[in-house]
């Protein structure tokens, strides 16, 4: 379906395209089996300024939007989320700069994040606050013209690999809702520390670790936007991310229907193709369907998004859990199309199949995701 | 350093069929992308520009639509694009190219350093870049696989060979046609995306290089294609398979009712 994209947009779907068909797909396989971080072309996806696609246009980027990420991601995802993935999740690491820095905060990071020179990430979950984020128990406390953090990060996407971290923690824990503030905490700050890299079902060419922040000392101008107002920033870092993780769903379901439809024209049984069988033509028919609703809705999510609307929270959770919930179907059929070859290493699905689970955790699970949609719609329908 | 990096638009390999009625290559639907071999000299003279700063020039001799593999060279990291083109040219061996070749290198100016791939994949032939080398009174290398220094009296390269390799060490201005080997070429960015869309290429004509009628084109071309035809298969083929010893056994076996 043509979604009528600009000449610039289609430079970026080509040109991530591109990195996904010369250097993703050629090393995915060995990157999961190893458990190994996608660092080389992490630095191909830098030079082909991708990382500067969102930032704006003073500080070095592209100066595109959601909908441009959206574009990007879905090209990457195509290849594998794991790379994808960490991509995703230095754009999620700098957007609070993004949206509450100062512009002396703005200057000194956003230039190398544009360049890809420099990586971020996004340290918010804990082992005590993970859907309950208000449960976080990482502490900053004034000393002088420092702030010294103390907590642990957990499952913290791009850890140990990132330079850049932007960790929300408590200021005032007595002032619920707003004891929360957002610091920039960099690799290499005395008292900061990661743990081991966690060995996951899924999305392993991602690193994921603890952070350990023990008296982690850091100078006063590190705080992103006013004081009090960490969640608030959380929660409108986290509406315009949304999109991304859907985008990686569609993605994925679309490199999945591209393995399930190609092998079902090849493989013969019972005399002829088994794409003759309406069996698997239905399957193939709802997966191309719900694939083709999910961008649609993601694509409108992020336009949307892109226009600063009042609301935007509703859209954006929208496309999450449904472009998710899909990623996991279309996966699991099209393991199921390629049968007893689905379930072997030597063909991708199955690995598309592991990676798709996470996009219906991360970023807000799909059961936080239904509840963020319930809470607006009871909102909307009382304004 | 001024580069020079030669590049041509070719058919894409694994699209080319041969018209089985006129025994000529089938071109319609057929994709036109840059000769592979040209992709890597030019990421060497992007990388080389990147040590040494100075230009790198990508030269095609071609159709207008050559256009398209220059405007892709600058995505790649060349500053400037450059299209020889006329229809006078058509009908061109590697003698007549390398002269073309040559005189429009010359109007540009001089260059440090021209950089060719090994050989185009539809002509395989492998002579343009050698050929211009001697236009241009340039030493030369054929099938580098890396370079190891450069600087602005020499470059000191690994010329690869059937057995190994030779280290070569040749004095600026000189040429070298590369192998796929050399690099892994860098996928084009959005900024060098940006910078294709708006470029101007410049398009010399046969009269803006100054080139002698009799030289150019089919008049200046000794060698023709006569002829392009798939041979018949001269009949069954076996392959032996299995140690030295055992395929020797196999073939003395086939060999002995002739023997």
């Amino acid at each position: 379906m043509d979604y009528f994209l600009t000449e610039e947009q289609q430079m970026i779907v080509e040109t991530a395209w591109e990195i996904t068909r010369e250097k993703i797909i050629p090393q995915r396989a060995e990157l999961d089996e190893k458990n190994e971080f996608a660092t080389s072309i992490l630095e191909d996806i830098a030079r082909a300024d991708l990382f500067g696609i969102f930032i704006p246009e003073e500080y070095g980027g592209f100066g595109g939007g959601c909908f441009e990420i959206v574009l990007a991601l879905e090209q990457l995802a195509r290849g594998c989320v794991g790379v994808a993935t960490s991509f995703a999740a230095s754009a999620l690491g700098i957007f609070p700069v993004l949206i509450a820095g100062s512009s002396e905060m703005k200057e000194k990071y956003l230039p190398d994040i544009a360049e890809g020179k420099r990586w971020a990430a996004f340290g918010l979950t804990e082992a005590n606050a993970g859907s309950d984020a208000s449960g976080i128990q990482t502490t900053a406390v004034e000393d002088g013209d420092f702030w010294v953090l103390n907590g642990t990060k957990q499952w913290i996407t791009n850890g140990g690999e990132a330079h850049v971290y932007t960790i929300v923690a408590l200021t005032d824990p007595q002032k619920g809702a707003r004891g929360a503030s957002i610091f920039v905490v960099e690799d290499g700050d005395p008292g900061f520390s990661y743990g081991k890299k966690e060995d996951k079902m899924g999305i392993r060419s991602s690193a994921t670790r603890e952070l350990i922040l023990r008296d982690c000392r850091i100078p006063k101008d590190r705080m992103v936007g006013r004081r009090g107002t960490g969640f608030i920033t959380v929660m409108k870092t986290l509406d315009i991310s949304r999109p991304g993780i859907a985008s990686l769903g569609v993605g994925l379901a679309q490199a999945a229907l591209d393995e399930a439809v190609t092998y079902a024209k090849q493989r013969v049984q019972f005399g002829k193709p088994i794409i003759s069988f309406q069996a698997i033509q239905h399957m193939l028919a709802d997966m191309a369907t719900e694939l083709e609703a999910a961008r649609a809705l993601v694509y409108g999510a992020a336009r949307h998004i892109d226009a600063h609307p009042k609301q935007m929270s509703k859209v954006s959770s929208m496309c999450k859990v449904f472009a998710t919930d899909m990623a996991m179907k279309v996966t699991t059929d099209a393991v199921q199309v390629l049968g007893g070859y689905g379930y072997m290493k030597e063909y991708p699905v199955e690995k598309m199949m592991r990676d798709a689970k996470i996009l219906q955790i991360y970023e807000g699970t799909n059961q936080i995701q239904r509840n963020v949609i319930g809470q607006e719609l009871n909102k909307e329908y009382s304004r | 350093m001024e580069i020079l990096v030669c590049i041509k638009q070719v058919p894409d390999a694994k699209d080319v069929r041969l018209d089985p009625e006129t025994n000529t290559l089938a071109r319609e639907g057929v994709q036109s992308i840059m000769n592979p071999y040209d992709r890597h000299a030019l990421e060497e003279g992007v990388r080389i520009r990147e040590q040494l700063g100075g230009q790198v020039t990508a030269l095609s001799m071609g159709p207008p639509q050559a256009e398209e593999v220059l405007r892709e060279a600058i995505a790649c990291g060349a500053d400037r694009g450059v299209l020889v083109s006329d229809r006078a040219f058509a009908g061109s061996d590697t003698w007549a190219t390398s002269y073309t070749l040559a005189m429009a290198a010359r109007t540009l100016g001089t260059f440090d350093l021209v950089l060719c791939g090994k050989q185009a994949i539809d002509g395989d032939t492998a002579q343009v870049g050698p050929g211009l080398a001697c236009r241009l009174n340039m030493s030369y290398a054929t099938c580098v696989q890396k370079t190891r220094e450069v600087d602005k009296e020499a470059i000191v390269v690994e010329r690869m060979m059937d057995d190994g390799y030779d280290v070569l060490r040749l004095p600026l201005p000189a040429l070298l046609t590369v192998v796929k080997d050399i690099n892994e070429p860098r996928v084009p960015s959005l900024k060098g995306k940006m910078k294709a869309k708006k470029a101007r290429i410049t398009t010399l004509s046969a009269d803006d290089i100054g080139a002698v009628p009799e030289h150019i084109g089919l008049a200046g071309s000794p060698t023709q294609v006569v002829k392009v035809f798939t041979p018949k298969p001269r009949g069954d083929r076996m392959i032996f398979s299995g140690t030295a010893e055992e395929q020797v056994e196999q073939l003395l076996e086939q060999l002995e009712p002739y023997l």
